[in-house]
């Protein structure tokens, strides 16, 4: 397949990945601000902020709608609009490679954001958040309806799984601070989809040990980051159509991902909380170094040459 | 009721104060009344109320934007605006046109070939050798390239109008890179959603199978090659176009490509795969020859290939349209074209040209400039209705400007009368007017039959009085019915045996899952 396509599949998987669990981040943490009133809004918000790589502004004090207004409906790097616009961007650009039915869901979707917003300000930014849901699942549908299972589909899921990982790493370093009781670990569940798992898994125990580990180690549930791990390394070894490497990996991306996942396959669970954040933050460099080693090894950007004629003599 | 709600729809249509009321009106006829070919379209639209048309016309605007069936202007997505009422030509008058319109492909096919071969018909005195030579579009880096199966013109776009008695004239031919078939194709698609109750009553000709013909026509262009790798190159995303780069694309089924997705090594083009490189054997480009490869045109072009030109030389590559097609659609060449059909073909045209003047010869010169307010000047290249200048309609000082510019480039210009192009209702508002319209059909050529799609594109100007169709000087579009002839079943699409032959006894039903019994349920509450 076309390198500049597969490019733009990976980005759409990731896009849409993006404005997907940005939308379910922002939906429980905006819900327990209204719910709790001990919580300080303004110091919550520009943690939430720091940790999706928004920056947050100097001087006002932000409350929920503020915290709204940047993460969901500014069009500014990062927030669920500009994940969606970009989405769309790069559908657009491989419009034969996805079939007619995912770009109407996604055109449909990006032409429906300002309507929307205008509806989430008039009754709550719920509206807006279930919106962001129902589309970011039906493309999931969708895609897996009508993509053939060949590189494309591989590149789309690639793209997802990345961003899945680096996703649930914010979502749990927004929370390294919270006491092991907290309530707050529930909404970190919610935020994962994870909760009526969790329940059924751990029988109703509620403690941050277990939410930490089932959100990292499960190896069943798709939100996981160790599912999504090994999904990316198995997208990457169906990609590898070369001779199989007989020592080490292949190529830099699996090795990367490979390492990842087994670090975390292979880890006592009693040590997991020790030093949680160094290890969320090395899963976050992990997931920065295999975007750059696919993009090197699958998209191969070419510098531009400015053909001058003024050396040619005749 | 329905009297009432006609009086309404089509109030006042023939208003004898409407501007240019000398045109030819498709629908209606000032003594007979409405004309055979639209007399069911009349007899459909005349009781529906004009609430209904406005309904019917925000669903068909929705389909046309969620579909994401749009053109750029100036690098903002617009949806095309498609008119509700579809124009209509009769089968008497489409084979007429037909005729024509593969006639002059055929012409211009063997005056492209001559030109870029011998030039016999300059050494044979029947065309000065300076009218070739000054034409801005004959490109010397194409001289002597020959297209394996001889076909240069794979798509032609000839823009047709019907003069004031209702007869096609040829207004211009378009041989490099002529646009808007995709709209063609959608129309239909979204008109037979929205009004599917017209369609019943029409024995419409279809026009989707486009495709089809355009990727046998690109394939036969690699005649050595027993799969040929056929791919479209757009210059990109934002390209006005762009749409129906990548419709074509994927009707095709084959990769849409940007100058950046190829390169050129030893004389053969490759495309970047993630599996590598892949040769290319045709290339369907829909960029201008002067940004296809910066070693030969414009240097610091991002969009071509470097080494586009010497692959196609050293025939490795086909490009379709050929290089320097631009010189068969010039619009002084135009004027010329009854000298090249009789010189080719030995005929005479079949569809008439619109009289022009030619202002470089001194004594139509002259005239051109003493009647300059009540012609039409058109630069002889360029398209999407830039730099036209209508006489009547322009000012003493716009006229002086325009008379400068004939006299500093007289070959640069061409004029003609006002046509007044023939009109068709088109909803305004909440009534149908008359409007203009020209037809654009789309010919497709792969060395040994032109196919001529039928319909083609009808644009309509919307402004009351405009006569400029141009989308970029915003017109809008109408689907375009080809009636099959009464006769025919040659082409109907259920005829013909089936795969397999259709169960006679009914197919089993459907499987269910268990369910609760009567007894269980009631117990349970």
């Amino acid at each position: 397949m076309l390198a500049r396509n597969a490019e733009s599949l990976y980005w759409i998987g990731r896009y849409v990945e993006r404005a997907d669990d940005t939308a379910r981040i922002l939906d429980v943490s905006v819900h327990q601000l209204l719910e709790d009133a001990t919580v300080d809004a303004d110091t919550a918000s520009r943690r939430l902020l720091s940790v999706l790589g928004i920056t947050p502004p100097d001087g006002s004090e932000l409350d929920v709608w503020g915290l709204t207004e940047l993460v969901a409906m500014s069009p500014e790097t990062g927030s669920i609009v500009s994940s969606i616009a970009s989405a769309r961007e790069n559908t657009r650009v491989a419009r034969e490679v996805v079939s007619s039915e995912l770009w109407q869901c996604i055109n449909a979707m990006w032409n429906a954001v300002p309507e929307r917003q205008r509806a989430a300000r008039r009754v709550g930014p719920h509206e807006f958040f279930t919106f962001v849901e129902n589309r970011a699942a039906m493309f999931a549908g969708l895609a897996d309806s009508t993509m053939s299972r060949d590189d494309g589909w591989r590149f789309l899921v690639l793209g997802r799984s990345v961003e899945r990982v680096d996703m649930l790493v914010r979502l749990l370093m927004s929370r390294v601070g919270d006491r092991p009781t907290s309530p707050g670990w529930v909404t970190v569940l919610r935020s994962a989809g994870a909760h009526d798992t969790y329940l059924r898994t751990y029988r109703g125990a509620l403690d941050a040990s277990r939410v930490v580990q089932f959100l990292l180690l499960d190896r069943l549930f798709p939100r996981s980051v160790f599912h999504a791990l090994q999904q990316a390394e198995s997208c990457l070894e169906d990609l590898d159509h070369g001779p199989s490497a007989r020592i080490g990996a292949g190529a830099e991306a699996s090795r990367l991902l490979g390492k990842a996942r087994s670090d975390l396959e292979f880890l006592q669970p009693a040590e997991l909380l020790d030093n949680l954040t160094g290890r969320l933050q090395a899963l976050q460099a992990t997931v920065r170094d295999v975007g750059e080693a696919v993009s090197r090894q699958y998209f191969h950007a070419v510098p531009w040459i400015e053909w001058n004629n003024t050396e040619v003599n005749l | 009721m329905s009297r009432a709600s006609s009086r309404q729809l089509f109030d006042g249509y023939l208003d004898p104060r409407r501007p240019h009321a000398g045109a030819y009106d498709e629908m209606f006829d000032p003594v007979d009344g409405v004309r055979t070919a639209y007399k069911r379209l009349h007899d459909s639209l005349q009781p529906l109320q004009p609430a209904d048309l406005t309904t019917r016309s925000e669903a068909l605007d929705r389909a046309l934007v969620d579909q994401g069936i749009t053109f750029s202007l100036s690098g903002e997505e617009r949806p095309f605006p498609l008119d509700l009422v579809p124009r209509v030509i009769t089968a008497s008058e489409w084979s007429r046109l037909e005729r024509g319109v593969v006639q002059r492909v055929r012409a211009l096919e063997a005056f492209l070939a001559d030109i870029y071969g011998e030039q016999q018909i300059v050494a044979d005195g029947v065309l000065p050798r300076r009218l070739i030579t000054s034409c801005e579009h004959f490109h010397r880096q194409a001289a002597g390239i020959a297209p394996p199966n001889g076909v240069r013109i794979h798509v032609a776009g000839i823009d047709v109008v019907r003069d004031e008695q209702g007869d096609f004239r040829v207004l211009e031919d378009n041989l490099r890179s002529p646009s808007g078939v995709s709209y063609v194709m959608e129309n239909r698609r979204t008109m037979a959603r929205v009004f599917p109750d017209l369609f019943a009553k029409h024995r419409v000709r279809a026009v989707g199978d486009y495709a089809v013909h355009l990727l046998r026509s690109l394939r036969a262009a690699a005649p050595g090659v027993t799969d040929p790798n056929v791919v479209v190159l757009t210059p990109g995303v934002y390209n006005s176009a762009y749409f129906e780069h990548s419709l074509l694309a994927r009707q095709m089924g084959v990769e849409l490509v940007e100058g950046r997705d190829l390169l050129a090594r030893n004389n053969v083009i490759y495309l970047r795969t993630t599996e590598g490189e892949q040769r290319v054997d045709v290339i369907y480009r829909r960029i201008d020859d002067e940004f296809l490869d910066p070693v030969q045109f414009v240097p610091d072009s991002v969009l071509g290939v470097a080494g586009l030109v010497n692959a196609a030389r050293a025939g490795n590559v086909v490009i379709a349209n050929a290089i320097g097609n631009g010189v068969g659609d010039d619009k002084l060449i135009y004027t010329y074209l009854p000298e090249i059909l009789k010189y080719y073909l030995g005929e005479t045209p079949l569809l008439p040209n619109v009289d022009t003047y030619r202002c470089w010869l001194p004594a139509e010169h002259a005239e051109v400039l003493d009647r300059l307010d009540e012609l039409v000047t058109k630069p002889v290249e360029g398209s999407g209705g830039y730099g036209i200048v209508f006489g009547p309609d322009a000012s003493p000082k716009e006229l002086q400007a325009q008379r400068r510019r004939i006299r500093a480039n007289p070959r640069g210009w061409i004029a003609q009368p006002v046509v007044q192009l023939s009109t068709v209702p088109t909803k305004v508002g909440e009534r149908l007017q008359p409007r203009h319209v020209d037809l654009r059909p789309f010919a497709v050529n792969d060395g040994e039959d032109v196919f001529v799609l039928p319909g083609g594109l009808t644009r309509v100007a919307i402004p009351e009085g405009s006569l400029i169709v141009n989308s970029s000087q915003g017109g809008g579009s109408k689907d375009t019915w080809v009636l099959a002839p009464r006769a025919s079943g040659e082409d109907a699409e259920l005829r013909g045996p089936g795969l397999g032959t259709p169960a006679v006894k009914p197919e089993s039903t459907p499987e269910q899952g268990p369910e609760l019994n009567a007894a269980q349920q009631q117990q349970q509450q």
